[in-house]
């Protein structure tokens, strides 16, 4: 590109172009490349730079200011410490969870809400209104709803004769619990994106499909299914790659705890940042990186795949 | 079985399947906006007790006047701080992805792909939080709203790319040429007759990319920490530890907290749908 700009220049023999030039004989683009220098600049210093400087600063002990080259120590002890290497376990069952249910959910609401019945603009709405919604507030009215004795949701429960679990203070529950809050706020998002989905299906195959005698179970499986793949894909991917780095609403509710047992990589991240372990901080970003990279990718490149064959 | 009243023409209403949803629909979605509200009004007691209950005496005015006041005013300082972040970082970003999207969606050159590669990258990579920290620091601009606003315009700009440059295909070429035949340079060209195109698109990422931005948690709370440049969402962090006897504040500074987003869920419902559905189609 700049080549191209060089060479012109050279053609017209000026060295600076600073000089007014005739303007119908110069032949610049008329979508000239520095378009892309303000964002490249801001994207370059704080994005990249960042990115690649991370690969590096992994492999130190690092204090912003000083750092020193350590080798593979920080992931060594990264993977030796119990609660870190549970915080990997804890984001992959984390993003898996919360990816699964809003697909499923997504999908089975995104079909109710496409259909006849009464008050589907209000159900729109209400499903997708807390998509917008601070995570914050949204975390911390969930952790006033989900307290063990006085909160709303096991006084619900125990009206039926339940006894509900301490959703956030039993070790076994926390982690779901939040998952499930996860989902609560951003199910909407994937209902919207299926129903784009499903509205683009022409109605004319449900017809013949109709016509053809097909049962609504079968022409949901071979056409409703398969051809709200883009959808469906689009869905896996956004919330996979929400569900790893989440960090937010796990912060809110939880901070990791009771233990370390809803720990993910991101709060590790933070921790080990604000106890100024800043090398070990970086070896787990560029764990998130490796993990996120090494799942989107492969899943990416498979589900687009298999649109091709259909 | 829900998927019966897809392949149905007429409009018959599923009556029972309906009356489900929506009661189904109240006590999941509708029940814990109205807790926040209703404990948002209740008295300092009556909000302790954490129940689901119709306020004794309503206390808007006094709970919003206690918030307001609390620490110094900090809500009010922190209002001023997440809409300057907000408005100059979607700003910034609409005007910087605007022009990236125009010259790759309109110039073919080699270099495409690269910056395609790295619009994607920008959506799936997790930023690597310290070294953007070691960056601004060495840029003089961690603790600095403006360093926070790049921050938010790095790592929001690839979304608004993608957006822009799907609407910018459907512009056609020959307004380009015409322009151009008609003398006007490349900066005036895109300035002044494609850019006032983008207007609905344009609509579309200011409001998605405001409440992101607003909501944001995560990216103050590294590059921009210290009780004076606190935007809404610390403060609410910071606030849920300091008034765990005092729900009511907690809840009322929720409720605040949530009516921007609410506005612009009630004037720019369809741009907001419009935008986040945009990539499900194409995949």
């Amino acid at each position: 590109m700049t080549t191209t700009i060089h060479a012109q220049r050279a053609h017209h023999g000026e060295g600076t172009g600073s000089t007014a030039p005739d303007k119908r004989r110069r032949k610049k683009s008329p979508y000239p490349s520095w378009f892309y220098l303000p964002a490249a600049l801001i994207y370059g210093a704080l994005f990249l730079v960042p990115t690649f400087a991370s690969f590096y600063f992994s492999l130190t002990r690092w204090t912003i200011f000083d750092s020193h080259f350590i080798g593979f120590d920080n992931f060594v002890d990264f993977f030796r410490e119990p609660a870190l290497v549970s915080g990997l376990t804890h984001t992959l069952v984390y993003a898996v969870v919360t990816s699964g249910l809003k697909v499923v959910l997504g999908l089975l609401l995104a079909i109710l809400l496409t259909s006849q019945i009464v008050g589907r603009g209000y159900l729109r709405s209400v499903v997708f209104f807390p998509v917008l919604v601070s995570t914050i507030g949204v975390g911390l009215t969930f952790t006033v709803l989900m307290n063990p004795e006085k909160g709303l949701i096991n006084e619900s429960l125990n009206l039926i004769g339940i006894q509900g679990p301490g959703w956030l203070t039993d070790p076994d529950f926390a982690l779901i619990s939040v998952a499930l809050v996860d989902v609560w706020k951003g199910v909407g998002l994937a209902t919207l994106i299926f129903i784009a989905g499903i509205v683009s299906i022409p109605q004319e195959y449900l017809e013949a499909a109709k016509v053809d005698g097909a049962s609504s179970t079968a022409s949901f499986f071979k056409i409703v299914l398969p051809l709200a793949r883009p959808a469906t894909v689009t869905v896996i991917i956004l919330s996979l790659i929400g569900g790893l780095r989440s960090f937010d609403l796990i912060w809110a509710m939880t901070r990791g705890g009771p233990g370390f047992t809803s720990d993910v990589i991101a709060s590790v991240i933070y921790k080990q940042y604000q106890a100024g372990f800043y090398g070990l901080s970086t070896a787990g970003n560029v764990i998130l990186f490796l993990v996120v990279t090494a799942l989107i990718l492969p899943l990416y490149w498979f589900l687009s795949r298999k649109e091709v064959e259909l | 079985m829900s998927a019966v009243p897809l392949a149905r023409r007429r409009p018959r209403h599923n009556y029972w399947l309906s009356g489900v949803a929506i009661l189904v629909s109240i006590v999941v979605f509708v029940i814990p906006f109205a807790f926040i509200v209703l404990t948002a009004v209740k008295d300092r007691q009556q909000a302790s007790l954490l129940d689901f209950s119709w306020p004794d005496n309503f206390q808007i005015v006094q709970n919003f006047i206690d918030v307001v006041k609390a620490r110094d005013y900090m809500l009010i300082i922190a209002f001023v701080n997440s809409t300057i972040l907000t408005v100059a970082s979607v700003a910034i970003m609409v005007v910087l992805a605007a022009m990236v999207a125009y010259v790759l969606q309109r110039r073919k050159s080699k270099w495409n792909v690269l910056v395609n590669f790295l619009v994607l990258s920008g959506l799936i990579i997790p930023p690597a939080v310290v070294p953007t920290i070691w960056v601004l620091q060495k840029l003089g601009l961690f603790r600095t709203m403006p360093g926070l606003i790049l921050v938010e315009v790095a790592f929001g700009i690839s979304f608004a790319i993608l957006l822009f440059r799907a609407f910018i295909a459907t512009i056609p070429r020959e307004l380009d040429e015409a322009a151009i035949i008609d003398g006007a340079s490349p900066f005036r060209l895109f300035f002044q007759v494609i850019f006032p195109l983008l207007r609905s698109v344009a609509i579309t990422v200011i409001v998605v990319q405001s409440v992101t931005v607003f909501n944001d948690f995560v990216n103050p709370l590294y590059f921009l920490p210290g009780d004076q440049n606190a935007t809404v969402q610390l403060t609410l962090y910071n606030f849920s530890s300091q008034f765990t006897s005092q729900y009511n504040l907690l809840f009322m500074n929720i409720l605040l907290i949530t009516i921007p987003p609410l506005i612009m869920f009630l004037f720019f419902n369809r741009r907001i749908v419009a935008g986040l559905t945009s990539g499900a189609i194409k995949g």
